[in-house]
């Protein structure tokens, strides 16, 4: 396994194999074991070990990268000139910058005392055997026989480690554990479904996930179908995160400066509810993940909406010179590299991936929200979900896996499941509760930190056949 | 690399598996991208290792590792067994292969001009000429243009005896011009969105795709849309281009017969199929002038899914899957193929890389081209009362493949076998049969392109990989159109 003193070592090799202005390596080495289980039996069962080393070389204003997982010099050597010969190529760019040094990538870390930055390693994590992953299944499996139902899923273990060094003396370095758990239930004609990942694995009960996914499989059997229209719709934090995770690539400062983000001249506007407030925060608590970005700059916490006003979006660092100098310069709220640039070159530039929604000041649990629902549908997970519109961020996709009839304050039955095609702006103006934020996973998103919504007038345009 | 292979195998049979095989995986690649005038991305990148599946107390196990070092392989030998030793623990029952002829065998794609073999210089002359083309037009707010090469040689040997060395190749270009302006982005892409077309051919590809040629038009048709009718709601006789429909194809029949999925193989995740086991041969998923096949041999054309053997040895093969409208196969592996009394697997099981688990994949998915002579034209002029969709902009699809809606890029309204006018931000939508029993007219071989979706993702961990989708236009009646855009 990678060590930080190993890919200093490597690091050091391929500075000597290159003759370009400036050298940065990324690091990315992981083991990997998921246990995949259908039909109440392990069906799957994989573990890869893997290192990789993404070279980046820089030859006045030209940048170009090559990647490799093999180390020794034979390898290095050819991957540095498949590197020099791709920038060589190149016209100037004037707005690609010097490699940051250490100083510099470092200085946004604003905690003073960095011994009691919370570990996002678990030893627990990382000792898991395929002997402790199949037991796990077996309790799932026996979930679902007392249930009469069937059960498919993933159990999932990894420790993974992340690194850049680059010739202007920077070398920054993260390992973590990640756990995940998925979980469907299947019956006759319904099915449900829990999801849940962290660093400690600890923090996984697999017992309360199956028991959970089991009892929304049985409570949604006999789906009804009812007409699609405009409902009030209580959305589980898996749906809240998969369907708004949608509009996270716009608040990007290269985004704006292409004119292909919904927030082009809405930067500073009220376009959400007075009670949605979301910040990116790689070091929240119920955050996974490196505190660095793709040039190595430290994480910063940003506040992305506030009370409804879109305050700013996110910068690498030439993207906050490029927009400084640009015609959008005084409409954009701050400028300012805020450590979530992809590493370069990229055409994408940034994007903010730690995303946490602000707690409302009276939290209401799912259970509330369906005591305070006249009629309604209560979502547990969206499913297949794409763009239709990029300014008006509308978006299309299914329900899935137990979606429920909310009247008089109690669910009724299972519905048969709606494709949606739902305005992100809209939806987020019509946020009627939330819950306390958690940490949440889904399958078309990256993880986050948000509440369950309650959500008036959601759009649900058609019905399907189950 | 065989060496490594072998000593995988030999450290797995002496620990008592029923089967083995090992693959040595070997992909190269090269990604270039021009936006606005700069480009925006350059890289290639190199990956080598070894991946390793054993049967062992009627259970799989998978292990692999980027170290071809004989300890590194013979522990991932060992690590195979444990892990399937380990799955054997919570098993319904045995795994049972379908019998399989041991091959061996070499295999390269056909091709013209090795990719790597072109300069990048050449490249990106070629992506900053299009750029150029594209920004020349008044309104167009954003160029992005780009281009991708794969080699990937593998060597792929059995506890069975199979010794299999394939070397694909496979290109692919594209770009899209965006237009924003007041309070709409509009967009045109070419040959396809979402990264353009994709076939396992060699430099030639690029060369014949008329990339610059095509720009300015595009372009402007970006920037045209702005002024153009929204599409209507209701119902309506469709046209759907040939790359719509490879779209359509792959959503809506060939996802579905994937044996896997319609086991509960991919429940968690993908989902499962309404194309459950007793509808093989009994439902008529279209009407009688559809006829689609799973084709991967290299004389149904060089798609993506086009290969000599598959990944677990298995020579290409072509299945009918819509048979005059009749729904006729499944994708099916060793694993799978005695659910559906098959003697022997369809061929589809492939993997993303060395680091992944070979399963059913989309091989091509094609829709046999209109026997009669047609061309788009013709189809049009035959059309009273229509709209012609082309390219893709959106798509989704419920868990079971019914309930579809896809967003197309650009329309026009046909009137009495004329385009009348442009539309704009067009989409249909629909259950999967009801659709394809209402599909009245194809055209024919001329107008048929073998489209590539390089992006097809499936299983856990998550793999993507390339297929391939014929079609030619077609035309559909009584759809719902502009549903996108209802009640927004």
């Amino acid at each position: 396994m990678l060590t930080k003193e190993k890919a200093a070592n490597i690091f050091d090799r391929i500075r000597r194999f290159s003759s370009a202005d400036e050298v940065e390596a990324i690091f990315t080495g992981s083991r990997f074991a998921l246990t995949r289980f259908a039909n109440n039996a392990i069906h799957q069962n994989v573990e890869e070990e893997n290192s990789i080393v993404s070279i980046r070389t820089n030859f006045a204003g030209r940048t170009a990268r090559a990647t490799a997982n093999q180390f020794d010099d034979e390898s290095l050597r050819r991957a540095v000139a498949v590197s020099e010969n791709l920038a060589r190529v190149q016209a100037p760019d004037p707005d690609l910058l010097p490699m940051p040094t250490a100083d510099e990538a470092n200085s946004g870390d604003k905690l003073a005392d960095k011994s009691v930055r919370a570990t996002r390693f678990f030893d627990e994590t990382a000792a898991i055997t395929p002997a402790d992953r199949a037991e796990v299944v077996k309790s799932i499996v026996s979930v679902a026989g007392k249930h009469k139902l069937t059960t498919a899923g993933i159990y999932s273990t990894s420790e993974s480690r992340e690194g850049i060094f680059n010739s202007r003396g920077l070398a920054n370095w993260h390992h973590q554990t990640l756990a995940e758990i998925s979980i469907t239930m299947l019956a006759e004609d319904s099915s449900g479904w829990q999801k849940l990942n962290s660093p400690d694995v600890r923090n996984l009960n697999p017992a309360r996930l199956a028991e959970t996914a089991a009892q929304k499989a049985v409570d949604s059997a006999h789906p009804r179908e009812i007409a699609p229209g405009k409902y009030t719709v209580i959305l589980e934090p898996a749906a809240v995160l998969d369907i708004v995770g949608f509009m996270f690539w716009d608040y990007s400062g290269v985004a704006i400066l292409d004119q292909r983000s919904f927030l082009n001249d809405r930067i500073g506007a009220k376009l959400f509810g007075e009670n949605i407030n979301i910040c990116d925060d790689a070091e929240h608590p119920l955050q996974a993940g490196s505190p660095f970005d793709g040039e190595g700059m430290r994480r910063q916490r940003v506040q992305l909406v506030e009370n409804g006003v879109v305050k700013r979006v996110v910068y690498a660092r030439a993207t906050a010179q490029k927009m400084k100098n640009s015609e959008y310069a005084g409409k954009v709220g701050p400028i300012e590299p805020t450590g979530h640039g992809f590493p370069l070159p990229n055409e994408m530039g940034e994007m903010p991936l730690n995303i946490v929604f602000g707690g409302p000041e009276n939290p209401r649990s799912v259970e509330e929200m369906i005591a305070s629902t006249e009629r309604g549908v209560l979502v547990t997970r969206l499913w297949y979900i794409r763009e239709v519109d990029p300014y008006e961020k509308i978006v299309t996709g299914m329900t899935r896996d137990g979606t429920f009839l909310v009247e008089n304050g109690k669910i009724q039955c299972g519905l048969r499941n709606f494709r949606f095609n739902q305005s992100l702006i809209s939806m987020l103006s019509n946020v009627e509760a939330m819950s306390a934020p958690v940490r949440a996973s889904g399958e078309e998103s990256f993880d986050m930190v948000v509440p369950a919504m309650k959500v008036k007038k959601f759009n649900f345009t058609e019905a399907t056949k189950f | 690399m065989k060496t490594a292979a072998h000593r995988a195998l030999d450290a797995a049979s002496v620990r008592g598996v029923t089967y083995a095989d090992a693959r040595v995986v070997s992909i190269r690649n090269r990604s270039l991208t021009v936006k606005n005038g700069r480009v925006g991305h350059a890289s290639e990148s190199e990956s080598l290792g070894i991946g390793v599946r054993v049967m062992a107390g009627g259970a799989w196990g998978f292990a692999a590792s980027a170290d071809l070092s004989r300890a590194s392989v013979e522990a991932a030998a060992a690590r195979a067994v444990e892990i399937a030793q380990a799955s054997a623990r919570v098993k319904r029952e045995d795994v049972r292969l379908a019998p399989e002829p041991a091959a061996v065998a070499e295999w390269t794609t056909p091709y013209k001009l090795d990719p790597f073999a072109t300069s990048v210089e050449q490249n990106l002359d070629l992506l900053l000429k299009v750029d150029a083309e594209m920004r020349a037009v008044a309104g167009v707010t954003l160029a992005e243009t780009g281009m991708n090469f794969q080699r990937e040689e593998s060597w792929f040997l059995s506890s069975e005896g199979a010794r299999i060395h394939q070397t694909k190749y496979s290109t692919g270009a594209g770009y899209t011009a965006y237009a924003f302006a007041g309070s709409e982005i509009q967009k045109r892409s070419y040959p396809n969105s979402f990264g353009g077309q994709w076939q396992n051919r060699g430099y030639e590809q690029i060369e014949e795709m008329k990339l610059v040629e095509n720009a300015r038009r595009v372009a402007e048709e970006a920037v045209a849309l702005h002024h153009a009718a929204q599409c209507p709601e209701g119902t309506a006789t469709i046209i759907l281009d040939g790359s719509q429909l490879g779209l359509q194809i792959h959503e809506s029949i060939g996802h579905p017969i994937e044996l896997d999925r319609v086991l509960g193989m991919e429940a968690n995740f993908a989902g499962t199929s309404f194309l459950t086991l007793e509808k093989l041969g009994n439902l008529r998923y279209a009407s009688d002038l559809v006829n689609v096949v799973a084709d991967a041999r290299q004389e149904h054309g060089p798609g993506l899914g086009t290969f000599a053997y598959d990944d677990e040895g298995v020579a290409a093969q072509s299945t009918p899957i819509i048979t005059n409208g009749r729904f006729t196969g499944y994708l099916s592996s060793r694993e799978t193929a005695h659910t559906i009394g098959a003697a022997r697997s369809g061929g589809t099981l492939r993997a993303e890389g060395w680091n992944r688990l070979p399963m059913i994949r989309m091989t091509n998915v094609s829709i046999l081209p209109g026997e009669k002579p047609m061309s788009l034209e013709q189809l049009i002029a035959a059309t009273d009362d229509g709209i012609y969709m082309e390219t893709n902009k959106s798509w989704s699809i419920d868990d079971k493949r019914y309930n579809f809606q896809f967003g197309c890029e650009i329309a026009w309204e046909i009137k009495n076998g004329k385009r009348v006018r442009m539309l704009k931000n067009p989409s249909y939508s629909g259950i999967t049969t009801e659709f394809w029993n209402s599909m009245d007219a194809i055209c024919s071989r001329d107008e048929w392109t073998l489209w590539g979706t390089p992006n097809c993702g499936k299983g856990q961990p998550q793999q993507v990989v390339g297929t391939g989708h014929g079609a030619s236009p077609a035309r559909f009646r009584n759809i719902r159109v502009g549903s996108a855009y209802q009640g927004s």
